[in-house]
């Protein structure tokens, strides 16, 4: 298992790896914002956390569909599948690099991000929080519409059809998490998110198993 | 349950079935329709009270056909019977229907009562995201060629978003929350006058049975579909 694990980083990690692409992707989302609604700091600040939390999901979105898909074309799905690791395994081991490789990085340059924003010391530390326990949710609901999609020729068409809207609670929760330490509220939707994402890397090693299997045709 | 996943029995015994169903729809429907544009004006609402005898029951089939789909998607990936999936794909595309008739007649009322066609409200939101996930379970079903992959593709995802729905529920209305809550089944009695109740239910069993009647037509069109399709092969051969 870290063996396949390192080597998805290795792969990821390389120069026009999905890495670099997605951070690149976020931070000209991220750029892009102003310039549409304007400079006013008050007003961007009031917007960050939502703004970069949807960035965060489109720009872990990028790398999803091809999470399975290269292995697949290639071949070394298959090979994959014969190992003695359960496609259960497997699907944690891809969960676990997308993360490491996406979702992570998205959240240690979030605090950059979000000081160009104008947002407060106190709502940057939520937002990256809520970034860090929440992009793991990104990846693991992500990965099932990766794996059912995987057969599929255009399936990045699709993929983002399938996962956005299951992945509304993570954006709720995270960019209310910002909101709500900008308002110098409590922080109950960090408890909510972290919850949704435990039950969503708990439970979506199964059901991607499950896609994965039934595309290898076994 | 095995007995009735022959599609040939099932052939048999929809076939009778469907003009019953129809008809007690129609008839439910036409009672439901007079008895909700004779029933006098809400004191608060005025005469758009009447917009809810189509509204909610579009809500509770919407509903009750994502719950439908998914136990049809639990049986066909478990049971591995074609029937199910059929009834699963089938499903779909009216669930979706019922859901646009719900944002649509809600919007509608919206207007005039909350003064805007669209409210970021949480129930609101929740249907909508609901549409998305039915619009993606039927790209999902269309985008894969292999017809007992994509059966059990679409069942996969049917049953994430079936565990997920909850979820999305929960969060939306914590997210925020103008729609009023629940008036009907609820502790204590509902909440709404008698004279409202009785076109409700009548228009509720009407849009069910409907929902039903238009189920069963799909799954018999699906059956005979493949059958022709198999016919066709047969030929080729």
């Amino acid at each position: 298992m870290s063996a396949l694990l390192l080597r998805d980083i290795r792969l990821a990690a390389r120069a026009g790896g999905s890495a670099t692409l997605a951070l690149a992707f976020f931070a000209s989302v991220a750029t892009l914002v102003p310039l549409g609604v304007g400079a006013d700091l008050n007003l961007l600040a009031r917007i960050a956390g939502g703004v970069l939390w949807v960035g965060a999901v489109l720009a872990a979105l990028l790398a999803l569909d091809r999470l399975f898909q290269a292995d697949f074309e290639d071949g070394s799905l298959d090979a994959i599948a014969l190992s003695p690791l359960s496609l259960e395994t497997v699907s944690l081991a891809k969960i676990a690099a997308h993360w490491l490789t996406t979702g992570l990085p998205l959240a240690l340059l979030s605090p950059l991000l979000a000081v160009m924003f104008g947002l407060p010391a106190k709502a940057t530390l939520a937002l990256f929080v809520s970034l860090l326990i929440g992009t793991p949710a990104i990846s693991a609901v992500g990965a099932v519409g990766a794996g059912l999609t995987l057969s599929i020729r255009r399936g990045g068409l699709i993929l983002p059809l399938i996962v956005l809207p299951l992945i509304a609670p993570a954006v709720i929760f995270g960019a209310g998490a910002v909101l709500a330490a900008l308002d110098g509220l409590g922080n109950g939707a960090l408890p909510l998110l972290a919850a949704f994402s435990f039950a969503a890397c708990v439970l979506s090693p199964f059901a991607t198993a499950a896609a994965v299997r039934l595309n290898l045709g076994s | 349950m095995l007995r009735y996943a022959n599609p040939t029995r099932f052939m048999q015994l929809s076939t009778p079935l469907l003009p019953w169903l129809g008809g007690a729809a129609l008839v439910l429907l036409a009672a439901g329709l007079y008895l909700g544009l004779s029933v006098p004006p809400d004191y608060q609402q005025g005469e758009t009270v009447r917009v809810m005898f189509l509204h909610v029951p579009a809500a509770w089939t919407a509903m009750m056909a994502y719950g439908l789909m998914a136990v049809a998607s639990l049986v066909g990936l478990v049971w591995r019977h074609p029937l199910a999936d059929q009834a699963a794909k089938a499903a779909a595309p009216l669930g979706a229907l019922f859901t646009v008739l719900g944002l649509v007649t809600g919007s509608l009322w919206g207007r005039p009562m909350w003064g805007a066609w669209w409210v970021w409200d949480g129930r609101l939101t929740s249907f909508l995201l609901l549409l998305f996930l039915y619009l993606g379970y039927i790209a999902l079903w269309n985008a894969i060629e292999d017809e007992t992959r994509a059966a059990r593709a679409a069942a996969i995802l049917a049953l994430v978003g079936a565990v997920n729905l909850p979820v999305i529920e929960f969060s939306v209305d914590w997210w925020t929350t103008l729609h009023q809550g629940e008036s009907i089944l609820r502790k204590g009695g509902p909440l709404i006058a008698a004279v409202y109740l009785w076109p409700l239910f009548a228009m509720a069993l009407g849009y069910t049975l409907l929902f039903f009647t238009l189920w069963l037509m799909r799954i018999q069109t699906e059956i005979l579909g493949r059958r022709a399709r198999s016919l066709m092969l047969a030929e080729d051969r």
